[in-house]
């Protein structure tokens, strides 16, 4: 059964139509290996009897010759997207037991495409936070383990979804990204993730954290895995008005095609204090190997970037404060029973929202409200459109950016919890990316010297997420990272 | 024409605005595929997005900012080809999302102008400020159980134009023409029914007062008025209560007013300290709202005469009164019947057999235009009889009352009921023969200077002729014989 677990989606895809593997037995495999790193807490809940009736499915188009482009290949949920008839709930006490009628878009495209679903995995309560800690159901433990053997984070929000591919519990994964959910775990992981230009993956049926910012993607244990997922998942929908009907490319066939004549920006602001020196050593490393592999580097200025992520924390917190207003007790979801609406709302919401969606909450309300919606909102929004002006401008001249994925690698469970504002940092070379609605891409590109993954990003043009495939598979091969973690399944621990 | 009030210190003048939120004619919600017809059981017409499940986003209707557009035309407004929605933030059990999607900054419609017809015939224009479109908000039923409150989120959702005019009026008479005319002219358009007993139409009344040529009072918002009546009830209760205050050395609180339709007063509902603070800001699930200068130009252009325009045409081309011209145009179908029925004929005189007879047999009938048997080629048919001079007026209203409950033509009712009228002179002088001879002392007493008997003799031969005599004839075949 392991040597299913070290197939490759791309590789799964070849065999499964080959017929050298059933669909049935890749997810008999992965749902073994969810229960083997149970501990873990990569999924909130398994559908292994929906898993099976979907593989069998799967085996039967494949026997005639059918299929779709990821027929037969499990994957994990983040629990943010709604699944019909499937427990759906933000890993948020406040939507207990919310069992959706509807499916989100993204997902019944991967099911269209022959996608096995095999559970929905765990993240941040609402996709708020960056280490996977604020969830109901707990916190998820990093596969990977440091010299010291403590307990790492896997990052998040899509601290599930990372966790589960590097771990194997899921060959491929759902994540959605908001100032860098997808990213920043991925790298903490050492996994593949990529967050699509904003309108790329329809937003419908995911549940909402900040809208303008929200993006889902894939998470996959190598490029090409991404592109193939990627291009399943993503599309137009007219269900979505910010969904973008702007055709996707061949990214299956991206992949590969190196960075020949490519001009790469280096941008000088992606410094800062308290920088793993390892990550610095790594990010000149993937300046290497893409000149060696015939790309121009370009040095380029990101004025704005260090206004990036206090705008963030504005404008996420605002939209979310408006979008959490739903979660009433009124219709679905927890109830504290009270004499009067106004208390009922008050106990419902203090029961069923965690700490760091109150804060949130708190602070997206207070930066709306009269008086303040200027000086905080308003500014953070003309700050927004100035690091847009930066990306566009230096696109004129680059065919994508290359930056560290995070200042630092993993840390322990725990170490940030109490501190909001260090938390906050972990976000700081993802999120210009969601503010200006770009792609980007992170590749596990190294290991620090604690023997944790490190991971670069790639920033692209919108809608040219073909770039960062091709230059994503030149930095993959050129690291060639073939690490795992201890603790994935089959493995050591 | 005065409006100034008089107090007991000295003459007030009344300012008035109104916010009409009209619900626009269409078959879905604002933002969801949800019905948007009236009158379904509770809860029967709501979409995953009206209830604001996990995930749902809002997806523009189309056909609700064509109306909004085509609303803006008729109002001779500004057009904005871009807009944008905002998100009106507050918690209540019948706003599911937890925010209302409305226009704030930006709407969708800009200034225009709207003429009221006043009483006296003259009329005046008032100023719209602007058009935004909005979601509606379910309804709560707190009287359905002891403890509990039902809620129904059938409206939920529904397009609603809020239309929001300038402090223009001056009087309860005049807010009450501008509700008229804003009502005549959406149902012109079709893009709301105006049905303000179904909530279709309802109007939020903002009222001041201050002395003749000083700046504005401060000012009351009365919420949800659903009638013309309550309209002015609210206004005159609103207008006497700001005087008293004032007069009495006190000041206004800016506040919003509920009113009561049980006892004509308003009281208050919240403060300005209790006001809420919406946090308003642009909804990030939908993208500005852009419309084509080409679109809009094909909605101008397909656009129906409107009650203004058909009104000028009747004053100007039909000579007919201001009166009659604007209570033929409040309605699209009295217009519609009015033109055909007038075509070709004594606009005038079809004018007056219209407000006179037509609507005074409807009103008391109770029937409506549409159901009504006198069609616009019978009512004409019937003024043709009188025109050619086939039947008097006074047996012509005989004539209308069988149409009107038979639903035959004005010809046959006449020929059946033998009612021609006698034009043949030789019967009229041989009638009027009759009368002179029966009355020898009368036309003494005439002759001698009693010319008020004329009338008598008038009577006398109609009365012989069973009114079928062409009463001009007698006129001048009585003169020739008792002067000459």
């Amino acid at each position: 059964m392991t040597d299913l677990l070290e197939l490759g989606a791309v590789e799964a895809r070849a065999a499964l139509a080959a017929r050298d593997v059933s669909a049935v037995e890749l997810a008999s495999a992965y749902i073994a290996a969810a229960e083997e790193t149970a501990s873990q807490n990569h999924y909130v809940a398994m559908t292994a009897e929906r898993a099976l009736e979907m593989a069998a499915q799967s085996d039967a188009r494949l026997a005639k010759g059918e299929g779709g482009l990821i027929e037969g290949l499990p994957v994990g949920v983040k629990d943010l997207f709604c699944t019909a008839g499937y427990a759906s709930t933000a890993c948020s006490h406040i939507l207990d037991g919310f069992t959706p009628t509807y499916e989100s878009t993204v997902t019944a495209n991967l099911w269209r495409e022959g996608g096995v679903m095999i559970g929905k995995l765990n993240c941040d309560e609402f996709a708020m936070g960056s280490a996977n800690e604020t969830s109901h159901y707990g916190p998820v433990i990093n596969p990977w383990r440091g010299k010291d053997g403590l307990d790492l984070v896997p990052g998040g929000s899509s601290g599930g979804s990372a966790a589960a591919v590097a771990a194997r519990s899921a060959l491929l994964a759902t994540g959605t990204d908001t100032g860098g959910s997808i990213r920043q775990p991925a790298a903490f992981c050492g996994v593949v993730g990529l967050k699509p230009t904003y309108g790329r993956c329809s937003r419908y049926g995911i549940v909402a954290f900040a809208s303008s910012l929200d993006q889902a993607g894939p998470f996959s244990r190598n490029v090409a895995d991404n592109a193939l997922m990627m291009q399943a998942m993503a599309g137009f929908d007219e269900k979505d008005s910010t969904s973008a009907n702007v055709p996707l490319q061949d990214l299956t066939k991206a992949v590969g095609q190196g960075v020949k004549g490519m001009k790469i920006g280096i941008p000088s602001e992606y410094v800062m204090d308290g920088m793993d020196p390892d990550v610095v050593t790594l990010w000149q490393q993937g300046q290497d190997w893409l000149k060696a592999a015939g790309a121009e580097l370009v040095e380029i200025s990101l004025p704005h970037t260090k206004y990036a992520l206090p705008a963030y924390y504005i404008i996420a917190p605002a939209e979310a404060s408006s979008n959490l207003a739903r979660y009433d007790g009124v219709r679905y979801g927890l109830r504290v029973e009270a004499d009067t609406l106004d208390e009922m709302y008050a106990k419902t919401r203090a029961a069923g929202f965690g700490e760091e969606v109150q804060r949130r909450i708190m602070i997206g309300t207070y930066v709306l409200s009269a008086g303040y919606y200027d000086a905080y909102y308003l500014k953070a929004q003309r700050v927004r459109r100035l690091i847009r002006d930066d990306f566009d401008t230096v696109f004129r001249t680059v065919d994508a950016i290359l930056t560290p994925a995070t200042p630092t690698a993993a840390f322990a469970v725990g170490r940030k919890v109490d501190d909001p504002v260090t938390n906050f940092l972990n976000d700081v070379f993802t999120v210009p990316a969601n503010l200006a609605g770009l792609p980007g891409m992170v590749v596990p590109a190294g290991l620090n010297g604690e023997g944790l993954p490190l991971g670069l990003q790639l920033l692209g043009r919108p809608f040219d997420e073909a770039t960062l495939y091709a230059a994503g598979q030149v930095l993959e091969d050129s690291a060639g990272f073939t690490a795992t973690p201890t603790g994935r399944a089959g493995g050591q621990s | 024409m005065s409006n100034l009030v008089s107090g007991a210190t000295g003459d007030w003048e009344v300012v008035i605005g109104l916010e009409v939120h009209a619900q626009v004619t269409s078959k879905a919600k604002l933002f969801s595929g949800a019905s948007a017809t009236f009158g379904a059981d509770p809860n029967q017409n709501v979409s995953l997005v009206d209830a604001a499940l996990p995930g749902m986003l809002p997806v523009i209707n189309h056909e609700c900012v064509r109306q909004a557009v085509r609303t803006g035309l008729g109002l001779k407004a500004k057009i904005n080809l871009q807009s944008v929605f905002d998100r009106k933030n507050y918690f209540y059990a019948d706003l599911p999302q937890g925010y209302q999607i409305s226009q704030f900054k930006h709407p969708i419609v800009g200034e225009g102008v709207l003429r009221i017809d006043l009483a006296d015939g003259s009329s005046r224009d008032i100023g719209i400020e602007r058009l935004h479109l909005e979601q509606d908000a379910g309804k709560s039923m707190h009287d359905q159980h002891p403890s509990k409150s039902y809620i129904d989120l059938n409206r939920t959702g529904v397009a609603l134009m809020e239309i929001v005019s300038r402090p223009d009026m001056r009087s309860a008479a005049e807010a009450a023409a501008y509700v008229r005319k804003l009502r005549s002219i959406l149902r012109y358009l079709g893009t709301c029914d105006g049905n303000m007993e179904e909530g279709s139409l309802r109007a939020d009344v903002n009222v001041s007062v201050r002395r003749p040529g000083e700046d504005f009072g401060t000012r009351t918002e009365t919420k949800n008025l659903n009638s013309l009546r309550f309209i002015q009830q609210a206004i005159d209760y609103e207008v006497a209560r700001q005087i008293e205050i004032l007069e009495d050395g006190g000041e206004i609180d800016q506040e919003t007013r509920l009113f009561d339709t049980s006892t004509g007063t308003t009281r208050t509902m919240r403060s300005k300290e209790d006001a809420h603070d919406y946090r308003y800001f642009p909804d990030p699930d939908l993208l500005p709202l852009v419309i084509s200068r080409d679109e809009v130009d094909a909605l101008a252009a397909a656009l129906p005469e409107l009650p203004d325009d058909i009104k000028d045409r009747l004053t100007g081309e039909y000579g007919l009164s201001p009166y009659d011209a604007a209570v033929i145009t409040e309605e699209r179908e009295t217009a519609l019947y009015y033109e055909q029925a007038s075509k070709g004929r004594d606009r005038k005189l079809v004018a007056n057999w219209m407000t006179v007879e037509l609507f005074g047999a409807l009103n008391k009938s109770g029937q409506t235009l549409a159901d009504c048997k006198v069609t616009p080629e019978r009512l004409g048919g019937l003024v043709d009889l009188i025109s050619d001079g086939t039947i008097s007026g006074r047996i012509a209203k005989d004539v209308f009352a069988d149409m009107f409950d038979s639903g035959k033509d004005a010809a046959a009712v006449v020929e059946e009921k033998g009612l021609k009228q006698v034009s043949d002179s030789g019967a009229i002088e041989e009638m009027i023969d009759g009368v002179i001879a029966a009355n020898e002392d009368k036309v003494a007493e005439y002759r001698g200077g009693k010319d008020k008997l004329f009338g008598f003799f008038v009577g006398q031969v109609m009365k012989q002729s069973g009114g079928q005599a062409n009463p001009g004839m007698v006129n001048e075949i009585l003169r020739r014989k008792l002067d000459g």
